[in-house]
């Protein structure tokens, strides 16, 4: 009997996903299948090839033509202060437990182009905590970290980021975080100097040690659920007893292996603290 | 998933007018309704979870708000929530995405519509109510292109027809009807075709 044209196309993603991940080492077969299958499919459209068989071949052999596929898979949407109640509850909730400490260490997992760590160092700075901390922004995709590095944003989404930031409690001007130039804004120095930007990728690569703060938001749920445990155990592993987990706002400990040693800091914040012993 | 019927799930794509449209759809429905029913409705992205409280308490079919990872369950109405799209995996379970906004819309009616028509293929019934846009079309195409079902509110029914307008310009749809009478047709849908409830029977694919 034969298939559907749509479980024909299942067949190929997971003979496509297995090469690669033999050739290339990156392995996405534990993504959630309906989103990386909705990214492929749309890499396919605007690709030269009809069908992901024949797209095989080529991508199996020319790494610049996967890295193009691989742009396709990553998607990095982000903005600066997401979710604006969530960076009001860290200001408001977390900042002072933060700074208790001489210094604190940060990993931003799935940083995409830095908006998020560049929205906590002007929310740190503010809170007088500049010069105090160490930020790991990590990423999978090596080209978004290279425009993370840069610090560089489209001037149209400056409107849309100050009420943002506004919402979230920030308390200087937004203005002063960046130069204008032409169509571009360029984020003061002052704002890069404590973040690392490096790659990394949580499907493979190791935990980060002794970490005060620990954010992965909107990247775990494009991840099936085996995957999702191993990043959080990954994240357990890399934070200090009393430190802090923040995951998107729709994702949530419940339901989890680790959650039973970790409160919520407030209903519905998603920043979860780590309880000591 | 439990597959008696013919149908396994339906979604629903609502833009404006869509409070007033779920209120009397969804509150004309049975408590035990037999599908799971998810919907995408255009929302501001930070308008919080009250549209699936308010719905709960008004209807009398189990209304919440989609959670990741969640199972999908009969007699529950999935909301997509604000500025997440709604995906269903091939294992039923639901997933939300953070992805750039479809046709200007995070959640989009495109992107439920297009993974459930992957997943329930013939088991599904799509509908589209009212709107402002034309969200919704290429996800009707691709239900009926599946072998699903498309429900369409007659446009001359809808307080602002053109999403209704867009869906029957993509496809054709199996049924045109006004909103008093889609509660009834779901029913029959729902209800009509399934083969006697007994456990443990082969599905019908
Ligand atoms: C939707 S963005 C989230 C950005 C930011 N955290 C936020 O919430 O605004 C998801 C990011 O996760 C990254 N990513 C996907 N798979 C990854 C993996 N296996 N390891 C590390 N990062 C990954 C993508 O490259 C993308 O930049």
């Amino acid at each position: 009997m034969a298939m559907m044209p749509g479980e024909l196309e299942d067949v190929e993603i997971r003979l496509l996903l297995e090469g690669l991940q033999q050739v290339y080492g990156y392995d996405f077969r534990d993504y959630a299948d309906a989103s990386i299958k909705r990214r492929l499919t749309q890499w396919l459209a605007e690709s030269a090839f009809a069908t992901f068989s024949q797209a095989q071949s080529q991508l199996l052999r020319e790494p610049e033509l996967f890295v193009s596929l691989l742009q396709g898979i990553t998607v990095n949407v982000t903005e600066m202060f997401r979710d604006p109640s969530f960076f009001r509850a860290l200001r408001e909730q977390v900042v002072p437990f933060l700074k208790t400490y001489p210094f604190v260490k940060i990993w931003h997992a799935g940083c995409a182009s830095g908006e998020e760590a560049y929205s906590m160092a002007i929310l740190l700075n503010e809170e007088g905590m500049a010069g105090r901390y160490r930020m790991y922004a990590t990423d999978i995709d090596e080209a978004v970290l290279q425009k993370a590095t840069e610090g560089v944003m489209p001037i149209t989404e400056m409107q849309r980021y100050t009420r943002n930031y506004q919402k979230s409690g920030g308390t200087a001007s937004f203005a002063d975080y960046y130069t204008a130039r032409y169509d571009r804004a360029i984020l003061s120095p002052s704002l890069k100097k404590d973040i690392v930007f490096a790659p990394h990728n949580l499907v493979a690569d190791a935990e980060f040690g002794e970490m005060n703060m620990v954010l992965c938001r909107n990247v775990m749920i494009y991840f099936k659920p085996t995957l999702k445990e191993r990043c959080l155990r990954l994240f357990d592993n890399s934070l200090l007893a009393g430190g802090f987990l923040c995951l998107g706002l729709k994702e949530t400990l419940e339901r989890r292996k680790m959650g039973d040693r970790y409160d919520e800091v407030a209903p519905g914040s998603r920043i979860y603290r780590k309880r000591y012993g | 998933m439990a597959r008696r019927g013919r149908f396994q799930a339906v979604v629903i794509g609502v833009s404006s007018g869509g409070v007033q449209a779920l209120k009397r759809l969804l509150g004309q429905l049975p408590a035990d309704f037999p599908l799971p029913i998810l919907i995408v409705q255009h929302i501001s992205p930070d308008a919080g979870n009250g549209m699936a409280k308010l719905l709960d308490q008004l209807c009398a079919i189990r209304v919440k708000e989609a959670d990741e990872q969640e199972r999908v369950l009969p007699a529950t109405v999935y909301l997509a929530p604000p500025n997440y799209h709604l995906l269903v995996e091939r294992d039923g379970l639901l997933a939300l995405s953070a992805d750039a906004p479809v046709s200007f819309a995070r959640p989009s009616v495109d992107v439920l519509f297009e993974s459930a028509a992957a997943v329930f293929g013939a088991g599904l019934i799509g509908i589209i109510l009212t709107g402002a846009n034309y969200d919704g079309s290429r996800g009707v195409q691709r239900i009926k292109a599946h072998g699903g079902v498309v429900v369409v509110q007659d446009p001359a029914d809808a307080e602002t027809p053109q999403m209704p307008l867009a869906a029957l310009a993509a496809t054709t749809a199996d049924h045109v009807v006004a909103l008093a009478d889609m509660a009834a047709l779901l029913q029959r849908l729902a209800g009509g075709t399934a083969a006697p409830r007994r456990q443990g029977e082969a599905s019908d694919a």
